[in-house]
């Protein structure tokens, strides 16, 4: 009998067909199908995502991926953005960097999320890799205007430098002049988060001006109105553009030259920025409004009725962000308008009130849901639901793949029937069967997880805050939600029980955080014991866990499932469940 | 009472306010408790009644400061600069905002570094000590502090450095 069966291609076909798959879920499929495709596939995989960096050490994706050209790591929990998570916590990149320069000399893209990147990183990162052509540093922090211009400095290939959402200390930067007068091919900039000092206004300009290439250029706050004409017709290629300060005096010059740069910018179609925006420059970007199919006016404290006017110029709008300053009758206008929209998001003008400061309800979303076929895509901020709203929203849009709703008080019921509004998002996830993300608020009780558990398949992320009666509710969920990755709750009563008796499906998920919950010591200290591939990780400041009683419930719980073990590079104030610590107390 | 005050067991350099966090602290005494103190989390004025969540509303901090900042520009997040004095062992960090002018600012420097400084004049400067304050502008540029309107100089101020000696005399007397 011959051991080559008549079915197996030579390897180099194998690679040439496994070229034409992208998908990391591909590729891992593909992966475990045998032991000559996981070895072929292994070698030419040039792409990797790591959703938890401490779910496998560098070493081991090394070791497994001999070739990779671009990498993307995510590092702190979800709820980090909410100021949850304390510093300290963890994320670095630093030992990430290190053994890829080593591996991976022709690393081209680095993507990194939540994660603490020192100046020393990015000045690994200029040394070792000549030929990167992205860095997108999202919501990352712990490095200055040094590591930039380090970057700036050595990475003549560079595309793209993204630093959304991070924070970056200001040192005296002039960290734009450090990009040689011969670079040149500059196609993707977002500084939008810098502060005052960071960017040198002249070597901006020139760095614009000697990129061709660039289509997409988002400015950080400081950069004066008045400067951006200049900018634009240096870059009338442009395709999504953040402006700096909206905010001026109303002077012609400035007006008009702003409205000729916007006007010379044909295929400008993403615009944001918009920091303290005045009306009366608005008009400037009319030119380019039936165009655009973004628009980010979340930090533009305009209101009606120029915001809604601005609107209604921007029928091609697939993406909107905006203040609640836009009310329930802007956002009819909004329905009326963009029959295109896919994504809408709402943000509160004045979270922390205790009156409502606009007049955006329920019905506003309402609106939109009616208006909008296309819509899929929800983050909504407001004061009072009801549950009859959120079943007709839900049957206006069984396309939903994002839902999520925030009422400014957390527990707040129907306020109509001032029933909880458990049946209101048990039609959501009814109707819609794509949903892959849900963040639940109001008075909820257990009855919203039965829904969720049974209904939500597709549901890939879950967050709760201050919802639910017992242990049944996690259970639901934990049990019922097939397509599960991330759980994250926080003030809820559930504990133990859930957790034990589900602890199996941990394992299937990417993680699991909770804080301010009722799950006990002796609860994390059990799950640690039983499931040697988690990490448990307890988090109080107040102490370390043997202080206290086994009952007692912890601070904050982070469970992620990992083939590297426990980390050692936690906080004073993190403690890992493991055999070791649990065998130690017993 | 200023007694008790002296001798209370706090972090800081002796002397110090610890003027981080409140908005006048020459005024604390007078403010009824209404005001119950600023979150750290954001800085406005939260009514007694409602205590703010850690986490909730679910808003990212970077959006958290820059709502606020567009919402109240005076009651805003503060103006944080590094004051250093040649001689001391580390820098320290104030809130321009909080301060109502030069008088009051120097006046905290005294305290918070223990020193004198002279006294101000358009024509000669800090005169009468070994000390001048200097700040460093957005251009990049060592000014002497005192020579722009306060409200000028509290958007132009990157930094803080009390000069001492020769140097800082040198800065007063006609140059």
């Amino acid at each position: 009998m011959q051991k080559k069966t008549a079915y197996s291609f030579p390897d180099e076909i194998l690679e040439h067909v496994f070229s034409f798959i992208h998908s990391g879920k591909d590729r891992n499929a593909a992966s475990v199908v045998c032991k000559s495709w996981y070895e072929i596939e292994r070698w030419c995989r040039r792409k990797i995502f790591v959703g938890n960096c401490y779910a496998v050490s560098p070493t081991m994706v090394i070791r497994r991926f001999p070739d990779i050209r671009s990498i993307e790591l995510k590092g702190k929990p979800h709820f980090a953005d909410f100021n949850l998570v304390p510093d300290g916590w963890g994320g670095y990149v630093l030992p990430w960097i290190s053994e890829m320069a080593g591996a991976y000399p022709w690393l081209e893209e680095i993507r990194l999320k939540r994660m603490v990147v020192t100046d020393e990183s990015l000045e690994l990162v200029a040394k070792s890799f000549t030929n990167l052509q992205v860095l997108v540093l999202f919501s990352c922090e712990g490095f200055s205007t040094d590591g930039l211009a380090a970057i700036a400095a050595s990475c003549k290939n560079l595309r793209e430098l993204d630093l959304r959402d991070s924070e970056v200390d200001d040192l005296s930067g002039h960290w734009l002049n450090h990009f040689p007068d011969t670079y040149t091919s500059l196609v993707s900039l977002n500084i939008s988060c810098l502060g005052s000092d960071d960017v040198s206004f002249s070597a901006l300009e020139r760095l614009v001006g000697r990129c061709p290439n660039l289509r997409r250029l988002l400015l950080n706050r400081e950069v004066p109105l008045d400067k951006i004409a200049n900018l634009l017709s240096r870059a009338p290629q442009l395709i999504e553009f953040g402006t700096g300060t909206y905010a001026a005096e109303l002077r012609s010059d400035v007006y008009s030259n702003l409205a000729e740069a916007f006007c010379n910018c044909k295929e400008l179609k993403c615009l944001s920025g918009f920091w303290d925006a005045v009306p009366a420059y608005l008009p400037v970007i009319y030119s380019v409004c039936s165009r655009l199919t973004s628009l980010n006016l979340s930090y533009a404290p305009i209101q009606n009725p120029d915001l809604t006017k601005l609107v209604s110029q921007c029928p091609s709008l697939q993406r909107m962000l905006v203040l609640d300053y836009i009310e329930d009758s802007g956002l009819e206008v909004l329905a009326s308008s963009c029959k295109d929209l896919q994504e809408l998001r709402v943000f509160p003008s004045d979270p922390f009130g205790e009156e409502p400061n606009v007049s955006l309800t329920e019905k506003g979303l309402v609106a939109v849901s009616s208006g909008c076929p296309k819509l899929q895509s929800v983050l909504y901020f407001c004061r009072q639901m009801s549950n009859a709203a959120l079943v007709t929203i839900a049957q206006n849009c069984p396309n939903f793949t994002r839902f999520r709703l925030c009422l400014l008080d957390p527990k707040i019921a129907d306020y109509r029937t001032l029933q909880p509004l458990d049946v209101g998002f048990g039609a959501i996830v009814e109707h819609c069967k794509d949903l892959r993300r849900l963040s639940l608020s109001g008075l909820l009780t257990d009855r919203v997880f039965e829904y969720i558990g049974m209904h939500a398949k597709k549901l890939e992320m879950l967050s709760v805050a201050f919802a639910g009666e017992s242990d049944l509710a996690l259970h639901h969920v934990l049990s019922g939600c097939e397509s599960l990755r991330k759980l994250e709750i926080m003030n809820c009563p559930f504990g133990d029980k859930a957790l034990l008796a589900n602890a199996a499906k941990l394992e299937t998920m990417r993680s699991l955080w909770m804080s301010s919950c009722s799950v006990s010591l002796g609860a994390c200290k059990m799950l640690g014991q039983k499931m040697p591939r988690l990490n448990i990780e307890v988090m109080d400041e107040k102490g370390p866990p043997d202080s206290r009683a086994e009952s007692d419930p912890v601070d904050k719980l982070y469970i992620y499932r990992s083939v590297a073990g426990p980390r050692f590079d936690m906080p004073p104030f993190v403690w890992t469940m493991d055999e070791d610590f649990a065998s130690e107390l017993s | 009472m200023e007694g008790c005050v002296a001798t209370e067991l706090r972090l800081g350099l002796p002397g110090t306010d610890n003027v981080r966090n409140k908005k006048r602290p020459l005024q604390e005494a007078d403010e009824e408790c209404g005001a119950n103190g600023k979150s750290d989390a954001q800085d406005e004025t939260a009514p007694p009644a409602k205590a703010q969540i850690v986490g909730w509303p679910p808003i990212r901090s970077y959006r958290k400061k820059n709502i606020q900042a567009k919402k109240n520009d005076s009651e805003g997040p503060g103006i944080y600069i590094k004051v250093g004095m040649d001689g001391a062992p580390y820098l320290r960090k104030i809130d321009l905002k909080v301060y109502s002018g030069y008088p009051d600012l120097l006046q905290a420097l005294e305290n918070m570094f223990k020193f004198t400084i002279g006294k101000y004049s358009e024509r000669e400067g800090y005169k009468g000590s070994d000390y001048a304050p200097t700040y460093e502008d957005k251009d990049g540029d060592w000014m002497l502090v005192g020579d722009d309107p306060w409200e000028m100089f509290i958007t132009s101020c990157k930094r803080l450095r009390i000069m001492k000696g020769s140097e800082a005399r040198g800065l007063g007397c006609g140059v």
